[in-house]
């Protein structure tokens, strides 16, 4: 196990300064998740225009450094993309966490796959799993649920 | 024996944890196992283990004694006025699930109260909500004051009319509070309010006389007491226990059972419904052997030695918060540090092989009312010493190099 591998800077960057945090304008998607274990707590909305693109993401919540990093790089990498590439790479992320592959998809640029991957130094910590995977369930569910 | 190597007989402390002594800091979660526990399980198993109190062949006699021999056993420990006052359960949640249900049953109703406190643990909050949603009565809160104590005062303005039942908590497994029970427990005598009592932190810690502290029911977690997991003890006095409807239904706690009718086997038979952990409850006995030996005040002096030791090693460093300042604590030291999460914490601790909880600690209703959704803790057993504390603090020291504070 190594810490420098689950506390990469690109992720106690992401931490700190969380992007897109808040409620997106005219959200009309949104679902929360609750980790028990430690009281980690995240809130997605979605912007979901005819049920296409993803105009607006944005996430609320409070916890640890890999679930505030975890959501912040979520609405960064799939803010403005398309709803069938949004399930894509959501699938594709908790298949990483779970089979410990990387991510390597077409679309997304050099610089959003490396961000993505930085997540997967969880996979040593398996306590730690769900810390990094509730926001893409929650986003998930948001998308699934019916508009607000 | 002696306190200051008393690590040698836990033989958890043998191994490495990621490269580095184990230093455990999690007893207030559950403690380890003195190798006479672990020992005298297996030889239990080995020479001794039948199924208690049903079949006659001599295995089934000599394990049915030694069980018995422990129920003997705790009620000297906790000096209870009679042996049928000790019931053997899973876990002090259970003990507190069969009071909240079996008194709940029989003795709440429609608008009536159940008083306790902000700073209990769930499992004396939610066996009162099924309680509450089944009866429809009303829970109270003992408020929680700045320094993470319950005062009397308080709980004394919430009594009435319509309270049934006052459960509070013996030590908080957050802010290491212990409260006034002896207190608690005058005032309600006064009103002949029943007393529940969640020992689950204060039996570790603290010398439990039961007929001096004067409760009606006292829920105790053996392996929070260097006993086998998966076992508990709730304390109830005899009268209640006479009248209280069982439990769980089954073999072992019945007197007769016919079509159109069943009767009860009398106390504690009766809320031991099913085949009991045998194991467990025999090698309990070498747990209070283990604590006697060492002696409870000596104990509850070492701990109380470490404890302050880490407030005050705690407190010099800026960017640590402690959560609550009882003017009595228990083992217990929460803690959050400015900027970093206590999960967080957690993991980078356990680099250094230092064992901590971080979370809510079960106790939602706390954490929401001061306002921090989880906090770290550190709690200490009779094995951790001064150095373990200053592992804990460079440790800590660690956490902030790691997140750049």
């Amino acid at each position: 196990m190594d810490l420098k591998e689950l506390y990469q800077e690109i992720i106690l960057d992401h931490a700190k300064n969380p992007r897109n945090k808040g409620k997106c304008e005219n959200y009309n998607h949104d679902a929360k998740a609750y980790n028990a274990l430690c009281g980690d707590k995240v809130h997605i909305y979605l912007n979901l225009e005819k049920g296409k693109n993803i105009k607006g993401l944005s996430f609320e919540g409070e916890g640890c450094a890999i679930s505030l990093a975890s959501a912040s790089i979520l609405t960064d990498t799939l803010k403005g993309k398309d709803l069938s590439f949004t399930k894509k790479v959501t699938d594709d992320f908790l298949k990483m966490i779970k089979t410990k592959s990387k991510i390597t998809l077409n679309s997304l640029s050099e610089d959003q796959i490396t961000t993505i991957n930085s997540l997967s130094g969880v996979q040593e910590f398996p306590m730690r799993i769900k810390c990094a995977t509730m926001a893409w369930h929650a986003l998930l569910s948001a998308i699934k649920k019916k508009e607000v | 024996m002696n306190i200051k190597n008393i690590k040698s007989e836990f033989p958890i402390f043998k191994q490495k944890i990621n490269g580095k002594p184990l230093v455990y800091l999690d007893s207030a979660n559950s403690s380890q196992k003195p190798k006479v526990v672990i020992n005298r399980m297996s030889n239990f198993y080995e020479t001794e283990f039948s199924n208690v109190g049903r079949s006659v062949h001599s295995l089934a006699v000599k394990a049915t004694n030694r069980f018995e021999e422990t129920r003997d056993k705790v009620q000297k420990y906790l000096n209870a006025k009679h042996r049928e006052e000790i019931i053997f359960t899973k876990s002090a949640t259970e003990s507190i699930n069969l009071i909240a249900s079996s008194f709940g049953d029989k003795f709440i109703k429609e608008g009536d109260e159940i008083l306790t406190t902000e700073l209990e643990h769930h499992s004396n909050y939610v066996p009162w909500h099924f309680i509450r949603q089944k009866k429809g009565a009303k829970i109270k809160f003992a408020p929680v004051n700045k320094r993470g104590e319950v005062e009397i005062d308080e709980i004394k303005k919430l009594i009435n009319s319509k309270t049934k039942i006052i459960a509070v908590t013996h030590i908080s497994n957050v802010t290491g509070a212990i409260l006034p029970i002896k207190k608690i427990v005058d005032l309600a005598k006064e009103k002949k309010i029943p007393v529940l009592v969640d020992g689950t932190q204060g039996a570790p810690h603290l010398k439990i006389d039961i007929q001096e502290l004067g409760c009606d029911f006292y829920a105790i977690s053996c392996h929070k007491m260097y006993g086998p997991n998966g076992l508990g003890i709730l304390y109830a006095k005899k009268k209640w226990l006479e009248e209280l409807p069982p439990y769980q239904g089954g073999g072992g706690m019945i007197s007769e059972v016919l079509k159109d009718k069943v009767s009860f086997a009398d106390t504690p038979t009766k809320f031991e419904a099913g085949t009991m952990q045998t194991a467990d409850v025999v090698a309990f006995s070498e747990a209070i052997n283990f604590i006697e030996e060492l002696g409870i005040k000596n104990i509850q002096n070492h701990e109380k030695e470490i404890l302050q030791y880490g407030i005050e090693k705690l407190k010099k460093n800026n960017s640590v918060n402690i959560i609550g300042e009882p003017k009595e604590r228990g083992s217990v030291m929460s803690f959050t540090i400015k900027g970093i999460h206590p999960h967080d914490i957690a993991t980078i601790l356990d680099e250094d092989g230092v064992a901590i909880r971080a979370g809510h600690h079960c106790c939602q209703i706390f954490h929401d009312k001061v306002g921090i959704a989880a906090t770290a803790r550190a709690s200490i057993g009779v094995y951790n010493s001064k150095e373990d504390i200053d592992v804990l603090c460079n440790a800590i020291n660690n956490c902030k190099k790691v997140f750049n504070i």
